[in-house]
């Protein structure tokens, strides 16, 4: 591997994907997969920091317990413009479109994804998707939660409810796309030898999300016209008094995002396997099984939605049916934790900040997971639903796991996707900071839902107040965590040391490419002859 | 935990316990599987840190025994868990039989609480101790949801459908009843208490609240107001006479048990059932009624029901004679 970064010629002299063209124009119409990755992350970013700064301000506002910050109609719009915000455009779209999008082709030794053009439509679809959702805000804010739910959504609220789902509604069709780019992708386009079972599990991932994409998404378009149809013109779909049933609302909303949740993770899930075993030199354990366990939870999530419905009113037997179907769903996901546990054994471990990340990612995830089994459970579920015992739990699947996967993955292939790197003790120190501040920030939180204290309370009882005491104290350390990577990262961009193409002694075809790889990612097609995660055997064959 | 902490909500119901000893177990296999993953990664992290570069670990690539092991193990827990949890929730959602009935109206921003012998509430919800108690409840609005952390109880309060709940005090004091379905700007202000109280204070304090009629009595108000009787008492219209509770055979052929959810139906949307041997002539009465005097006609037909063996003709319903 060293005789390879030798050979390197510098990045400055080297025709690559990110110096082969300039100006504006090369970057809002390239079809370059690569770039378009980079175009995901600058717009996620900005998205996560709408986000991000929304959450802080609710969390500030909750000091005391009268509120210390905005009115409660404002408070209503931060925590709904943080919920589709959040979810919408940055956790969605953030592994596939950023990671997903760089690395399905490098992985699979292709040029490229299948449809490179339908691929630069699918950003400006999120880009048009997030323009509304910033034109919501400035325009004064919509409420009624990410959840929307009618018929306070419908013909109650008189806030930008329609601009912000018709906002979801465009992005939704950016998520339809690229999961249909990748499944296409890859399906045709893997190298010679690169059979199914040789793919790197972050592909099997992708690829469970993607069937999630296509398949679950347009039930939310479908949802969200029938919602405007409603607002707009009055037809009773869902509101009683017109002659509809609000909790059919429910039924199609979750059919779509509790599949939704499984988007998220488990993108993340594919990023941990590639980090343990890397920073582990070892083969993952069980490969078979963590990838057939992706495609389980794919399909077992579409059959879970009204466990969102314990208290709706819904037939006891169909909760009883939607709770054993819920606690399957938690089968396939504990084995993946056992999996890349035992990967760790016997290995040989470095704890540069991925390793971090993907170590921090599995404890949590543990932890979100297992919370889960107190909401499958009828009758703790009575309780908890609705409070902020859920808040925490899902917080912890999506900022302990996704991001945490998410970060951990940006940190990984950081070097590859810029061809520098970044300080490794500031990347472990922040990987720490956001650790830390995670746990205070929600922990507390499982508490206040146990005691009883709703969610979307813009005011709340005294009694809970230490504990948000302790929760803001929290956030404010985790925004600390998220701000480091942001400022050492650009920093790295122009003054980190050249990467070399395998900074990391990773296996995978992506590794073979030089960093950053030229836009035709290889010079020619690679020929894949063994399996993934080989890093018993001695330096890949070709080179 | 420091002092301003408490650990868990009151136990005041009868169900409380229950859902806490679920909860607990729960909390126990969460705390002993992070524990043991947590510890088992920092325990490898270390002990197979990384001490040469040129270390090549040896190939693993998985095993078949462990994996069965580590799904079955989940599995059966789960399968304890959902047994355990379904069995407490099947026997938590059904009311005693000899339940005291409260009514309840959810609406932007405040809860409006109905005793059937008369006082009204807002906000506030006074009970005596021991009795269970069931709440009717249904929405003016939005959706709602009706939730007292200490009694473990929460259920959606729906726009134009009824649900129930109910529950046995336990303890007397006063709990809060929270909205736990968001409803708009004063969510969170959508609060109350729950006031549990002996049944002697009770008794006092139902005596000292009762200036008015009771909902039954204002049902019967109603019912004359509206011109009910010209055709449920002349026989143009079925009798209502020891109806609710009871099947009613449907003109489409269907029998359906007559409880509030069609009583309801059957004043705001007379035409969606009609009972057998009847035509559809009554006019809805939508504009008329409101949730509040649905529930006092629904108060009055049940009152009609309870002297079911004795002889038809109460004082309350003379007409009623002449039917049948």
């Amino acid at each position: 591997m060293s005789s390879v970064a030798l050979a390197e010629p510098s990045i400055e002299h080297r025709v690559h994907y990110l110096n082969v063209s300039y100006g504006v124009k090369s970057w809002l119409l390239t079809t370059d997969h690569k770039r378009i990755a980079l175009l995901y992350l600058t717009l996620i970013t900005f998205m996560f920091m709408i986000g991000g700064f929304f959450a802080t301000l609710m969390r500030l506002h909750l000091i005391t317990p009268q509120g210390a910050l905005v009115q409660p109609e404002t408070f209503n719009k931060l925590f709904t413009m943080h919920g589709i915000i959040m979810v919408f455009f940055f956790l969605i779209p953030s592994i596939p479109g950023v990671l997903g999008n760089f690395l399905v082709p490098l992985m699979i030794g292709a040029k490229d994804v299948a449809f490179p053009r339908l691929n630069l439509l699918s950003w400006y679809l999120l880009l048009v998707g997030a323009l509304f959702e910033i034109y919501v805000v400035l325009s004064g804010g919509a409420d009624g939660g990410w959840t929307f739910y009618p018929p306070y959504s419908s013909i109650y609220a008189n806030t930008h409810i329609l601009a912000a789902a018709l906002g979801v509604f465009i992005a939704g069709f950016s998520s339809i796309l690229t999961g249909l780019n990748f499944i296409v992708t890859i399906h045709k386009m893997r190298a010679p030898g690169m059979t199914w079972f040789r793919m790197p599990l972050f592909l099997w991932s992708i690829y469970a999300t993607s069937l999630i994409q296509v398949l679950g998404t347009p039930v939310l378009a479908i949802t969200i016209v029938l919602l405007g149809l409603e607002r707009l013109l009055h037809v009773g779909i869902f509101d009683p008094a017109l002659g509809g049933d609000p909790l059919l609302f429910q039924h199609l909303f979750w059919f779509y995002s509790h599949p939704a949740v499984y988007i998220m993770i488990l993108p993340s899930m594919g990023v941990v396997s590639e980090l343990v075993t890397c920073f582990s030199r070892k083969r993952i354990f069980g490969y078979e099984v963590v990838g057939f366990s992706s495609m389980a939870i794919a399909i077992l999530s579409f059959l879970v939605w009204g466990h969102h419905m314990f208290v709706t009113g819904q037939s006891i037997y169909a909760g009883l049916i939607f709770s054993v179907l819920s606690f399957m769903v938690a089968i396939p996901s504990a084995i993946k934790v056992f999996n890349w546990t035992a990967t760790m054994y016997r290995g040989s471990i470095s704890y540069k900040a991925p390793m971090l990340y993907a170590m921090g990612f599995i404890g949590l995830f543990t932890m979100g997971g297992l919370t889960g089994l107190f909401l499958a459970s009828l009758a703790t579920d009575v309780h908890l639903n609705g409070t902020y015992f859920i808040v925490a739990h899902f917080h912890y699947i999506m900022v302990g796991g996704a991001v945490m996967g998410y970060m951990g993955g940006i940190h990984f292939w950081w070097p590859k996707i810029t061809g520098r790197l970044y300080p490794d003790a500031w990347a472990r120190f922040a990987a720490l900071v956001v650790f830390l501040g995670f746990n205070l920030t929600f922990f507390p939180q499982f508490m206040l839902g146990y005691l009883g204290m709703p969610r979307r309370y813009a005011v709340y009882s005294p009694e809970f107040q230490v504990l948000n005491v302790m929760s803001t104290a929290g956030a404010s350390i985790l925004a600390v965590g998220y701000v480091i990577p942001l400022v050492y990262l650009i920093w790295s961009m122009r003054y980190g040391k050249p990467a070399g193409p395998n900074p990391w002694g990773a296996k995978g075809l992506e590794w073979e490419a030089s960093s950053p790889p030229p836009t035709e990612n290889f010079e020619e097609t690679p020929v894949v002859t063994e399996e993934a995660y080989a890093y018993a055997r001695e330096a890949l064959i070709r080179l | 935990m420091g002092p301003g902490i408490p650990l868990h909500p009151d136990q005041a119901s009868t169900i409380a316990r229950g859902v806490d000893n679920l909860h607990f177990f729960l909390t126990g296999v969460t705390l002993f599987f992070t524990v043991l993953i947590f510890s088992t990664i920092i325990y490898f992290a270390i002990k197979y840190r990384r001490r040469s570069e040129d270390e090549r670990p040896p190939e693993i690539h998985g095993s078949v025994p462990l994996e069965v092991v580590w799904t079955l193990i989940p599995a059966l827990l789960c399968g304890v868990m959902f047994v355990w949890a379904s069995s407490l929730y099947f026997r938590n959602s059904r009311p005693p039989t000899a339940s005291t009935e409260v009514f309840v109206i959810g609406k932007q921003w405040m809860w409006q609480l109905q005793h059937p012998e008369g006082p009204r509430e807002i906000n506030e919800l006074h009970v005596p101790v021991g009795v269970p108690i069931k709440l009717t409840m249904i929405s003016q609005d939005v959706i709602h949801d009706f939730y007292i952390p200490a009694f473990r109880i929460k259920r959606d309060v729906l726009p134009s459908r009824y649900s129930s709940i109910w529950f046995q005090a336990t303890k007397t004091g006063k709990f809060h009843l929270f909205c736990a379905q968001y409803c708009g700007a004063d969510h969170s202000e959508m609060v109350g208490w729950i006031e549990v109280m002996t049944p002697s204070d009770y008794q006092q304090w139902l005596s000292g609240g009762m200036q008015g009629e009771t909902m039954a009595q204002g049902g019967a108000r109603l019912y004359g107001q509206l011109g009910c009787i010209t055709c449920h008492g002349t026989g143009k219209g079925p009798s209502l006479v020891g109806l609710y509770g009871k099947p009613v055979k449907l003109a489409s052929g269907e029998t359906v048990i007559a409880d509030e959810v069609y009583i309801r139906e059957s004043v705001l949307v007379p035409s969606a059932k009609i009972v057998a041997g009847y035509t559809a002539i009554m006019p809805t009465f939508k504009t008329q009624v409101n949730e509040e005097q649905i529930l006092q006609l629904i108060a009055y037909l049940k009152s009609l029901a309870a002297p079911e063996v004795s002889a038809p003709g109460k004082s309350e319903m003379p007409a009623e004679r002449k039917t049948k």
